[in-house]
C-alpha cells in the first residue's frame, strides 16, 4: 500500500483525511484509486489531457515525478505520494 | 657579536630592504598589480583606518601567519606600519623566512594619509552593540564577523502581515541593519489574530507605520524603510534592487509571480513562503551568480509554471488560517535569511519545506530547476516584467 498525503485545500473532498492508503503500481493508478474512493478529486488534480495541472506538483517520497517517470512512475510498497498545490494565502483580490 | 645602535640597524636594513612609497603602492593598487599588502600595526591602530585592500597581521604574529596569507616566497609583498620603521624590521624577518620580494612602505600609514590617499575605516561593533548581540557573538558560527554582516545587510519584506510580522521582528532583533517593508494595507481587527506586529490601538493605520513603530521600539540600532505602495511591474525593480534578500509573505498569486520574476532578474535570493489553514510551505529561490560562485536553484515558475485559475484554490479569507501557523513559517523565513546573510548552514535552495501543524510534521521535498522554465530555463522567454493580473486571469488592478 502507498500513502497519499492530501493537501489541506483538498481535504474537504477526502472527509478531512490527510492521508489515504491506496493499492497501485504507478502514480497514475494511485490517483485513479484516490478518485474512485473520493469522486471529484481527480478533476482537481488532472487537466483535460489527463496530465497533472501546472499549479500542482506530485512527489513520490522526496522527488517530483517530473524528475522520475511522470504519472507512469512505478510505486513500491510504503511509498509516500505528496500532492503539493500552489498556495497564496490571504485574500484573492479579484 | 658586534653591538650596533638602533639607528645603525635601521640604516643597514634600509640598504637591504627595498622601500616603496605610498604613491607607488597607490599606482600598483590602481593598476591591479598582484601585491599582498599587509598592515602590521596593532589592532587598535588598524581599526582607526587602513589602506583599502590591505590585510591586517600584527607584527607579533607576522612570521606565524604569513604562510596563511601568502605562501608563495616569490610573490611581491608590501608591509606598512605607522611610520615605516616597524615595517622595515618586519620585512627583514620575512626575508629570513625566504620571502624574496618584500617591500617596506616608506613613511607608513602617516605618509599614505599625508599624500591624500583614501583610507578605510573597518567596521567594528560599538560597546552597545557588543552587549546587545552578545549571544550571537559567542557563537563561532556567527561571531563578530557574522554580526557585522547582519548589520550591513538589507532585507525586504513583501507584506507586513502574518508571515512578515514574525520575520520582521526576528530580523530586527538579530540586527539586520536595513529592513524594508512593502505593504499598502491598513491594520484591520481581523489581522490581530496572527499579525503580531500590530496592536488594537493601531487599527486603521498603515501597516508600514505600525510596523516601523514596533520594530524601532525593539531595535533602534537599525534602519526601517516603509514602502506603502502596491507592488507592480512599474515599481518592483526599483524597490527590490536596493536590497540583498527578499522575503515573500504576499497573499496573492500575481504578486508571487511578480516578486519571483523581479528577484530573478535582479539576482536577489528570495525566501518564499505560503500558508493555508494549518499548512505551510517554505523554500529559497536562489538565482545563479557565477561571479560569486553561486550555482543557483529553481525558481517559483519551475515549481508552479502556471497559476491556478481564479477560484480554484480557496484563499485564507475564505478558508481561514490558524493564527500560530504564520508565526512558525515566518520565523523559518527569518532563519533562512540570516543563514544566507551570514553564510552558514544549508539553505533551503532546491528544497521545499512542508509543515503541517495538525500532525506536527515537517517534510522536505526536492525541487529541481526546470530547463524549460520560461524565466530561469535554458531558453527564457520571460525577460521583462509582464502584466501579472492578466497572467493570473484576474481583471486589471484599478
Amino acid at each position: 500500500m502507498s500513502t497519499i498525503y492530501i493537501p489541506t485545500p483538498l481535504r474537504r473532498l477526502t472527509n478531512k483525511q490527510s492521508r489515504v492508503q491506496v493499492e497501485a503500481a504507478t502514480v497514475r493508478e494511485a490517483l485513479q484509486a484516490l478518485d474512485e474512493a473520493f469522486p471529484g478529486i481527480g478533476e482537481r488534480l488532472l487537466d483535460a489531457n489527463g496530465e497533472v495541472k501546472r499549479f500542482i506538483n506530485v512527489f513520490v517520497n522526496d522527488d517530483n515525478i517530473h524528475t522520475l517517470q511522470g504519472l507512469d512512475t512505478p510505486l513500491n510498497p510504503n511509498d509516500k505520494i505528496s500532492i503539493v498545490p500552489a498556495m497564496a494565502g490571504g485574500t484573492v483580490k479579484a | 657579536m658586534t653591538r650596533i645602535t638602533r639607528d645603525q640597524l635601521l640604516a643597514r636594513l634600509r640598504q637591504e630592504i627595498p622601500e616603496t612609497t605610498p604613491w607607488e603602492v597607490a599606482d600598483w593598487l590602481r593598476d591591479g598589480k598582484e601585491i599582498t599588502l599587509i598592515d602590521i600595526r596593532e589592532h587598535e591602530e588598524w581599526v582607526q583606518g587602513h589602506v583599502p585592500g590591505a590585510r591586517h597581521v600584527s607584527r607579533g604574529f607576522l612570521e606565524l601567519q604569513i604562510e596563511m596569507v601568502q605562501p608563495d616566497r616569490e610573490a611581491p609583498i608590501v608591509l606598512y606600519c605607522a611610520g615605516g620603521v616597524r615595517s622595515l624590521l618586519a620585512a627583514h624577518n620575512l626575508q629570513e623566512l625566504g620571502y624574496t620580494n618584500v617591500y617596506s612602505m616608506a613613511g607608513g600609514f602617516s605618509a599614505w594619509i599625508n599624500a591624500g590617499f583614501e583610507f578605510e575605516e573597518p567596521r567594528f561593533l560599538t560597546p552597545a552593540q557588543r552587549e546587545r548581540y552578545a549571544r550571537h557573538l559567542i557563537m563561532p558560527d556567527i561571531g563578530e564577523a557574522g554580526q557585522i554582516k547582519l548589520l550591513d545587510s538589507k532585507v525586504l519584506l513583501i507584506g507586513a502581515g502574518g508571515l512578515g510580522s514574525p520575520a520582521a521582528l526576528y530580523l530586527a532583533a538579530a540586527g539586520v541593519g536595513t529592513l524594508g517593508i512593502v505593504d499598502f494595507d491598513r491594520v484591520d481587527r481581523t489581522n490581530l489574530q496572527r499579525q503580531i506586529l500590530h496592536s488594537e490601538s493601531e487599527i486603521g493605520e498603515l501597516k508600514v507605520e505600525s510596523a516601523i513603530r514596533r520594530l524601532h521600539d525593539l531595535n533602534s540600532d537599525i534602519e526601517i524603510k516603509g514602502h506603502p505602495v502596491a507592488l507592480s511591474s512599474e515599481n518592483a525593480l526599483d524597490i527590490l534592487r536596493e536590497y540583498d534578500i527578499v522575503l515573500n509573505g504576499s497573499d496573492n498569486f500575481p504578486t508571487r509571480y511578480l516578486v519571483n520574476d523581479a528577484c530573478h532578474m535582479l539576482g536577489i535570493p528570495l525566501v518564499d513562503a505560503s500558508i493555508f489553514m494549518f499548512e505551510g510551505q517554505v523554500t529559497v529561490y536562489q538565482p545563479a551568480n557565477p561571479a560569486k560562485g553561486i550555482e543557483g536553484g529553481p525558481c517559483y515558475r519551475c515549481l508552479y509554471p502556471d497559476p491556478p485559475p481564479p477560484g480554484e484554490v480557496p484563499s485564507c479569507a475564505e478558508a481561514g488560517v490558524f493564527g500560530v501557523l504564520p508565526g512558525i513559517i515566518g520565523a523559518i523565513q527569518a532563519v533562512e535569511a540570516i543563514k544566507l546573510i551570514v553564510g552558514i548552514g544549508e539553505p533551503l535552495v532546491g528544497r521545499l519545506l512542508m509543515y503541517d501543524a495538525l500532525d506536527q510534521s515537517f517534510r522536505t521535498l526536492n525541487v529541481q530547476r526546470d530547463p524549460n522554465c520560461p524565466l530561469c530555463g535554458d531558453n527564457p522567454t520571460v525577460t521583462e516584467l509582464i502584466d501579472y493580473e492578466q497572467f493570473c486571469g484576474l481583471p486589471p488592478r484599478s
